[in-house]
């Protein structure tokens, strides 16, 4: 279950390889100026996958606790924080349980809502370049956070640090804040009144900025994408309007020519 | 034992649309309109997340609007915009929104 550690990387072979994958890859902007302005000795991507498993490691308390406030027991809460490890389909079965919902319908509704991990796959897939047991492994940590960071970075290498370490330090922190909320029988304040509910859109929001800097097509999906989801959410259960918003991806690419592969060029432009 | 049933399958379930993702056919994204949709979609998912995390209501499903949340979220694009650190913008956006309700919004 451990994710692959390529941290030891840059043999010429390896290396190689990356550059030839850095021509096929289109390599998304460069993060906003915090390469310099940074005061920690920690590469960009390893401090942002260490800040990430902070800040969303705490959610997982929310969800132990919710979990056992639902009616399942801790090691449910831990089984699924462990071997589903994906909070959103997490808290999707845990609020139908809670509800007195129908099980089959809790299932469902969480598969809904890990569908778009399926999605980010699809796009990580050359990225990481992970073969056999690393890719089952790696598998179990393409989920929204590994994803936005990954694609978050300018170079493919940094790319899989990025997903290799976000990945490993959600996975700790994200477990044993479940096992903490989940034995904390008591319920632990009101995690609102921090600001914790703001935290999980701002992160989102942080990761996508520097694909917004991109250019022109990539801010109208993402307000396309915003905007389904918002007119779909009252009518649709929870999970398909964030699939739904898949659709503003089909967007044209504009001014490169329809035939061409994505270069480097275009997702830049 | 229903409840262990359904957390298995949930926990099963989510890790083959996981693997699907990775294990599809190379030769899918040669296809350039897949590519690009691949290269895109996650854009716009995060972006429909943002949008969904941001107006999320307590209770249930659809649209809520807190002015606490939605202006800590803007003070994140105050953050990002001044080009803040990526901790620096998560800090702003909790404690905006923390601040804001500690003052009665």
């Amino acid at each position: 279950m451990s994710p692959p550690a390529p941290r030891r990387r840059g043999t010429g072979l390896i290396r190689q390889s990356l550059q030839k994958r850095s021509r096929r890859v289109p390599t998304p902007a460069l993060t906003s100026g915090d390469v310099n302005t940074s005061v920690f000795s920690l590469s960009p991507p390893v401090r942002d996958a260490l800040g990430i498993g902070f800040a969303v490691g705490v959610s997982g308390v929310a969800f132990g606790t919710t979990a056992v406030a639902a009616g399942l027991t801790v090691a449910q809460a831990c089984t699924l924080s462990l071997l589903a490890f994906t909070g959103a389909s997490q808290f999707a079965l845990v609020g139908v349980i809670a509800g007195g919902g129908n099980l089959v319908a809790g299932a469902a509704g969480a598969l809904l809502l890990g569908a778009r991990n399926t999605l980010y796959g699809l796009r990580m897939a050359d990225l990481l370049g992970v073969r056999g047991a690393r890719k089952a492994a790696a598998a179990h940590g393409v989920i929204d956070e590994t994803a936005a960071v990954a694609l978050a970075q300018p170079t493919p290498a940094a790319a899989r640090t990025a997903f290799t370490t976000t990945f490993a330090s959600l996975f700790v922190f994200w477990n044993l804040t479940t096992l903490l909320g989940a034995l904390a029988t008591e319920r632990i304040g009101d995690t609102a009144a921090f600001g914790l509910d703001a935290v999980g859109p701002a992160i989102f929001l942080a990761l996508l900025w520097p694909r917004l800097r991109e250019g022109g097509r990539e801010r109208l999906v993402a307000g396309l994408g915003a905007g389904i989801a918002l007119l779909a959410a009252p009518f649709l259960p929870s999970g398909v309007p964030v699939l739904l918003a898949a659709v503003a991806a089909l967007v044209p690419a504009g001014r490169s020519a329809p035939g061409e592969g994505p270069t480097a060029e275009e997702a830049r432009s | 034992m229903m409840v262990w049933t359904a957390v298995i399958a949930t926990a099963a379930g989510c890790y083959l649309l996981k693997f699907a993702g990775l294990a599809a056919p190379r030769r899918l994204l040669d296809h350039p309109g897949i590519r690009r949709f691949a290269m895109t979609v996650p854009v716009a998912l995060l972006a429909a997340l943002i949008a969904i995390q941001a107006t999320a209501p307590g209770e249930g499903h659809g649209i809520a609007l807190d002015a606490a949340r939605l202006s800590g979220l803007g003070a994140a694009v105050v953050a990002l915009l001044l080009r803040a650190p990526f901790l620096v913008v998560i800090v702003v956006a909790a404690a905006a929104t923390a601040g804001l309700r500690a003052l009665g919004l």
